[in-house]
């Protein structure tokens, strides 16, 4: 049977060219960055090109990219190390209701250390709104943290407003950027952002890499202690290969080209979803939308069913609702944009890559409606 | 994550529908808590002639569905009571320890539906 991935949101396809640049430094040139002969040398001039790469990707300078294992650490660096480096200064943190879990749980345990966090609402669509972050922030608060694009709903929030009332009152400003980068514009010259989290297998990079911006000056110390890796900011030896599979995945990435055909695609595909009665489509539409993210409420069923009976003809999607055999919770972003408990079990996410095509979709929805017709068959929340 | 046997019950559900003119109904859960299963009974004799369900829910909640009517067809009533989620869970080979709430709800599914025609039947 052939398949069709559409979970791009939970990650991508390697890049056969990504691979490509990644190979030699398995073998050939397999040495550590920190050595002082040729083999390091060749790692280290391949560790600072790649840095640069992903530097001039938001505008930013080279020394202000840290490499880290992916989104997860890099979320976890920047709440907790600047929580405990500028405790002198405040124990107040602001993060959304719709932040991705390695944040909401980070918030969980400095709650535990004896911060205060403050879960910020957003509104139907997903936004936050700037006054409402404003309204928020004390004399006590040190940092704001909001998700740039969301994974569940592709809301993709305004940095810079959001940046400005933190600058304003200089509070430090942390975005998780892994759903988003490269499919919409981040610069930190024009969007005053002092901490922002990047990933590579988002984009079709390998997974365990990742980044974290910090602007110069920020009151950061090291959260991972050892060796003088990452200008003392991040020990532990580079993942050579990693990392430049990341910046070659970041280099195909920032071809705008690539935003143009996702967000075709997903337009056709939320056209044809919407055709279906009794559909509502959850998040924005339009350019403040990830432009490769669809996710639907279908009335009366329930997304990891309708998400089961996709997979058995090929289809990989995801629930809106975390309705899997893993928890049985539904999903609190889902709640925070307003959806019922039904509503949020009932739904689900398709995300698209620059590899999907026309004819995926096209198939998909085909699919989809023999699903969700036969499924409202059988449920007594459904009258033909 | 899921078994065949799950998997198959869920693909090509037998039961899955509804009666016309039922013996008895029986709707238990809630759509807050995820799952809802509303069975529909034909009786004779005090035997199950027929049965058949609809249920708002995951993959696991609509083959459990599935394998408690398969289970209580043909049976009395009183043997159908002593069906238990257990049974569900054998007949189904096995089910994520976190789905087992799904086979509960099948056994009171079909308690509800016969207390329903036990009462119908005063």
């Amino acid at each position: 049977m052939k398949r069709i991935y559409l979970d791009n949101g939970a990650t991508t396809m390697l890049d056969p060219k990504v691979i490509e640049a990644m190979l030699p430094y398995f073998t050939a040139k397999y040495g550590n960055a920190s050595s002082a002969h040729s083999f390091g040398e060749e790692a280290s001039e391949a560790l600072e090109k790649s840095r640069a790469v992903i530097a001039k990707s938001i505008n930013a300078n080279p020394d202000e990219i840290i490499f880290t294992s992916g989104g997860t650490e890099s979320n976890n660096f920047a709440l907790k190390s600047i929580a405990f480096t500028d405790k002198n200064k405040g124990n107040h943190i602001i993060v959304s209701k719709v932040e991705h879990k390695c944040i909401m749980k980070a918030c969980k345990w400095l709650e535990q250390q004896g911060f205060n966090i403050t879960y910020l609402g957003v509104d139907k669509e997903g936004f936050v709104n700037p006054d409402d972050l404003e309204k928020a922030i004390t004399d006590k608060t040190i940092l704001v943290s909001i998700i740039h694009g969301n994974n569940e709903t592709g809301t993709i929030n305004d940095l810079k407003k959001l940046g400005d009332v933190c600058k304003k009152h200089s509070v430090y400003f942390h975005t998780d950027a892994c759903q988003s980068y490269t499919k919409t514009e981040i610069n930190v010259k024009n969007q005053d952002i002092d901490l922002i989290t990047l990933n590579a297998h988002k984009i079709h990079g390998p997974k365990g890499i990742g980044a974290l911006y910090i602007r110069k000056g920020t009151s950061i110390k090291p959260w991972q202690h050892g060796g003088d890796h990452e200008f003392g900011m991040r020990a532990g030896t580079e993942d050579i290969p990693g990392i430049v599979g990341f910046a070659e995945a970041v280099k195909i990435a920032m071809n705008k080209k690539h935003i143009a055909y996702m967000a075709n695609l997903r337009d056709i595909l939320i056209k044809g979803v919407l055709e279906i009665p009794e559909v509502k489509l959850n998040g924005p539409i339009g350019a403040k939308r990830l432009c490769n993210s669809a996710n639907f409420t279908f009335k009366g069923i329930e997304g990891e069913a309708i998400g089961g009976y996709l997979n058995n003809k090929g289809i990989a999607s995801s629930t809106g609702s975390a309705c899997s055999a893993r928890t049985l919770e539904p999903s609190y972003v889902l709640m925070a944009i307003g959806l019922s408990h039904e509503q949020a079990n009932s739904s689900l996410r398709l995300t698209l890559s620059r590899f999907t095509t026309k004819e995926e979709i096209d198939y998909t929805l085909k699919v989809l409606l023999e699903v969700v017709k036969s499924l409202r068959k059988i449920s007594p929340f459904w009258e033909e | 994550m899921y078994s065949e046997k799950v998997l198959k019950h869920f693909k090509n559900p037998k039961f899955a529908g509804e009666i016309k003119n039922p013996d008895a109904v029986g709707q238990v859960g809630n759509p807050r808590c995820g799952d809802v299963m509303k069975i529909f009974l034909k009786v004779k004799d005090n035997i199950i002639k027929d049965i058949k369900f609809k249920t708002f829910g995951c993959i696991a909640a609509i083959a459990a569905s599935d394998m408690m009517c398969e289970l209580a067809k043909g049976k009395t009533i009183d043997k159908a009571l002593k069906i238990k989620a257990d049974d569900i869970v054998k007949g189904l080979g096995k089910m994520p320890v976190i789905k087992y709430h799904c086979s509960i709800l099948g056994t009171q599914a079909l308690k509800k539906a016969i207390e329903n025609y036990k009462r119908s039947k005063k």
